[in-house]
C-alpha cells in the first residue's frame, strides 16, 4: 500500500465541481431532448404510414447495434460537418460540448423510443379507437388519451433508463470533454494522485446511482400497490 | 467518397488498413468472448445466491450487485488499470504494471499489452456479472413457487432442487436476455479503448487520424459491429427454438 493524500480532493474542489455541473448539464439536456425526441420516434415507428415507421426502426435498430462510443464519435464528426454545410461557416462552427450534445440526444431518444413504444403498446387499441370516435384528432388522441396513460406506466423504467442516462455521461471523456470523471482524469494528471481521484469519483457515482436507484425502487413500490 | 483506402498500406509493418480492421474486430471479440466466460460463470453463482433463503452470502450478492450496477463501466475500468496496481502490495503492483505487459508476445500483434487485455476483461467480466446475476435471479422467481415445493416435498434437498428443477428451467427461459446481455459486453468492449486496447473502435478512429478518410473508416467498423450483432440474434435464436420448453411463450422472463 502506498501512501494515499486524500487532501488533493478538497484542494480540486472547484475543478471537480465545475466537472460535475457539465455532466449535470449533459446529463439534463440528453434527458428532456432524449425522451421528446424518443417520443416522436415511437409514434413514427408505431404509424401505419411506412415513410415514417421504416427510417425509425432503422434509425433505432442502428444506434442500439453500435457501442455509445462509436456513436458519440460518428456525431462528434458529423454534427459541425452537417451544421458547416447548413450554415455555411467552415472549421469550428460548432464545440465539442454541442457535437457531444447531439450524440448523447439521438442516441437516448432512440433508447427512450424503445421504453415509450412498449408504453404506448401496452395501452388496450379501444382507448384510442374511443378517442377518435369522440371527434378528436390524432394528436389530441394521442396526447390527451395514450401518452398520458403511457408515461405513467412507464415512469420507472424511464427513471431507470435515466440513472444509465447518467452513468453514461462518463463517456464523453472519450472526446476530452471535461465532465466529472474528465476532470478528476485531468486532475489526477497535474498533481499525480490519480489513485484518490479516481476512487473519489467511483464514491460519488455509486453513492448518487445507488440513492436513485432505491428512490426509483421505493416509487416502484408505492405506485403499484395504488393500482 | 474513397473505399479504397482500406487496401493502402498503413506507416509500419506493412499491414494495410484493412488489416487493421481485421485486427480491431478480434481484439473486440477476444475481449467479448473472455469476459462473457467471467460473466456468465460468476453471474450465474451471484444470481442463484440471490434466490436462496442463506442469509448472509445472500446480502453478499446483493452488495456485489448494488457496487457494480451503480458505478459507470468507464469508470470501473479506471480503478481496474490505474488504481488496483497502486492499491495492491508493492511488488505485485509492480509486477502488474512492468511484468505482465510484456508476459505475452504475440507475432501479429506486437503492440499487445497482457496487462491491459487483464484489466479490460477482468473490468467487463465482473461489470456484466452484475447483470447476468440480475437476469438468473428474475428467470429463478418467475418459476411457480410450487416448483421448490413440489421438489422438497419429492425429498430433494434445496441443492438438488436447484440443479434438476428450477435451474434447467430458468436457463431456457433466459435466453433471450442473455442474448442481449452478450450483446452488451460485445458493445461495452469498445471502452476498453480508453485503456489502449486497439479494438474495433479504437482501430476506426486511428485509421481517420491516419488517413482523414473519416466517414469511410468509421462505416466500415460500423458495418462490422452490425453485422456481428446480427449473427449472435441469428444463433441465438436458433439456439432458442431447440431450448424452447413446449407450452411456454419463449420470450419470457425478459423485462
Amino acid at each position: 500500500m502506498g501512501d494515499f493524500d486524500f487532501a488533493v480532493i478538497w484542494k480540486s474542489r472547484e475543478i471537480l465541481w465545475s466537472g460535475m455541473l457539465l455532466s449535470l448539464k449533459l446529463f439534463g439536456i440528453a434527458l428532456a431532448g432524449g425522451i421528446f425526441f424518443g417520443t416522436l420516434l415511437a409514434l413514427a415507428r408505431l404509424s401505419s404510414w411506412r415513410i415514417l415507421s421504416w427510417p425509425a426502426t432503422g434509425f433505432v435498430n442502428l444506434i442500439r447495434s453500435i457501442p455509445f462510443i462509436m456513436a458519440i464519435v460518428w456525431f462528434y464528426f458529423l454534427t459541425p460537418m452537417v451544421v458547416g454545410k447548413i450554415t455555411g461557416q467552415q472549421g469550428e462552427a460548432v464545440g465539442p460540448f454541442t457535437s457531444a450534445i447531439v450524440a448523447f440526444i439521438m442516441v437516448e431518444s432512440a433508447y427512450y423510443s424503445e421504453i415509450i413504444r412498449a408504453g404506448i403498446q401496452s395501452i388496450p387499441r379501444g382507448q384510442p379507437w374511443a378517442a377518435y370516435a369522440l371527434g378528436m384528432t390524432y394528436w389530441q388522441a394521442m396526447g390527451q388519451v395514450v401518452l398520458p396513460q403511457a408515461f405513467r406506466n412507464m415512469v420507472p423504467i424511464m427513471l431507470t433508463q435515466a440513472i444509465i442516462l447518467f452513468q453514461d455521461t462518463s463517456l464523453v471523456y472519450v472526446v476530452g470533454l471535461k465532465d466529472f470523471l474528465g476532470a478528476a482524469s485531468k486532475q489526477g494528471q497535474i498533481t499525480g494522485r490519480i489513485v484518490e481521484l479516481y476512487v473519489f469519483v467511483a464514491i460519488v457515482f455509486f453513492l448518487i446511482c445507488f440513492f436513485a436507484s432505491w428512490a426509483v425502487k421505493r416509487l416502484q413500490a408505492k405506485y403499484s400497490i395504488s393500482r | 467518397m474513397d473505399w479504397g483506402i482500406f487496401l493502402q498500406k498503413a506507416p509500419s509493418g506493412g499491414l494495410t488498413y484493412l488489416d487493421w480492421l481485421v485486427s480491431g474486430t478480434a481484439w473486440t471479440l477476444l475481449v467479448s468472448i473472455f469476459a462473457w466466460v467471467i460473466a456468465f460463470t460468476l453471474g450465474s453463482v451471484i444470481g442463484v445466491v440471490r434466490t436462496t433463503p442463506t442469509r448472509i452470502p445472500r446480502a453478499i450478492a446483493t452488495a456485489y450487485v448494488e457496487i457494480f450496477r451503480n458505478i459507470p463501466l468507464l469508470v470501473q475500468m479506471f480503478l481496474w488499470y490505474f488504481v488496483m496496481p497502486e492499491v495492491v502490495p508493492k511488488a505485485w503492483g509492480d509486477w502488474l504494471k512492468t511484468e505482465l505487459p510484456n508476459l505475452v508476445e504475440l507475432p501479429f500483434a506486437p503492440q499487445f499489452s497482457a496487462w491491459e487485455f487483464t484489466a479490460a476483461v477482468l473490468c467487463l467480466g465482473l461489470y456484466t456479472a452484475s447483470r447476468v446475476a440480475e437476469q438468473v435471479r428474475a428467470g429463478i422467481q418467475s418459476l411457480p413457487r410450487g416448483q421448490t415445493n413440489a421438489g422438497l416435498a419429492m425429498g430433494f434437498t434445496l441443492p438438488q432442487v436447484y440443479r434438476h428443477v428450477l435451474l434447467p428451467m430458468a436457463y431456457r427461459l433466459i435466453v433471450p436476455p442473455m442474448t442481449s446481455e452478450f450483446l452488451t459486453i460485445f458493445k461495452n468492449s469498445s471502452t476498453a479503448l480508453t485503456i489502449g486496447v486497439l479494438e474495433l473502435t479504437a482501430q476506426s478512429r486511428q485509421i481517420s487520424e491516419y488517413t482523414f478518410k473519416t466517414f469511410e473508416a468509421f462505416t466500415a467498423a460500423t458495418m462490422i459491429y452490425i453485422v456481428i450483432t446480427l449473427t449472435v440474434i441469428g444463433l441465438m435464436r436458433l439456439l432458442e427454438n431447440r431450448l424452447a420448453v413446449p407450452g411456454f411463450i419463449s420470450k419470457a422472463a425478459s423485462h
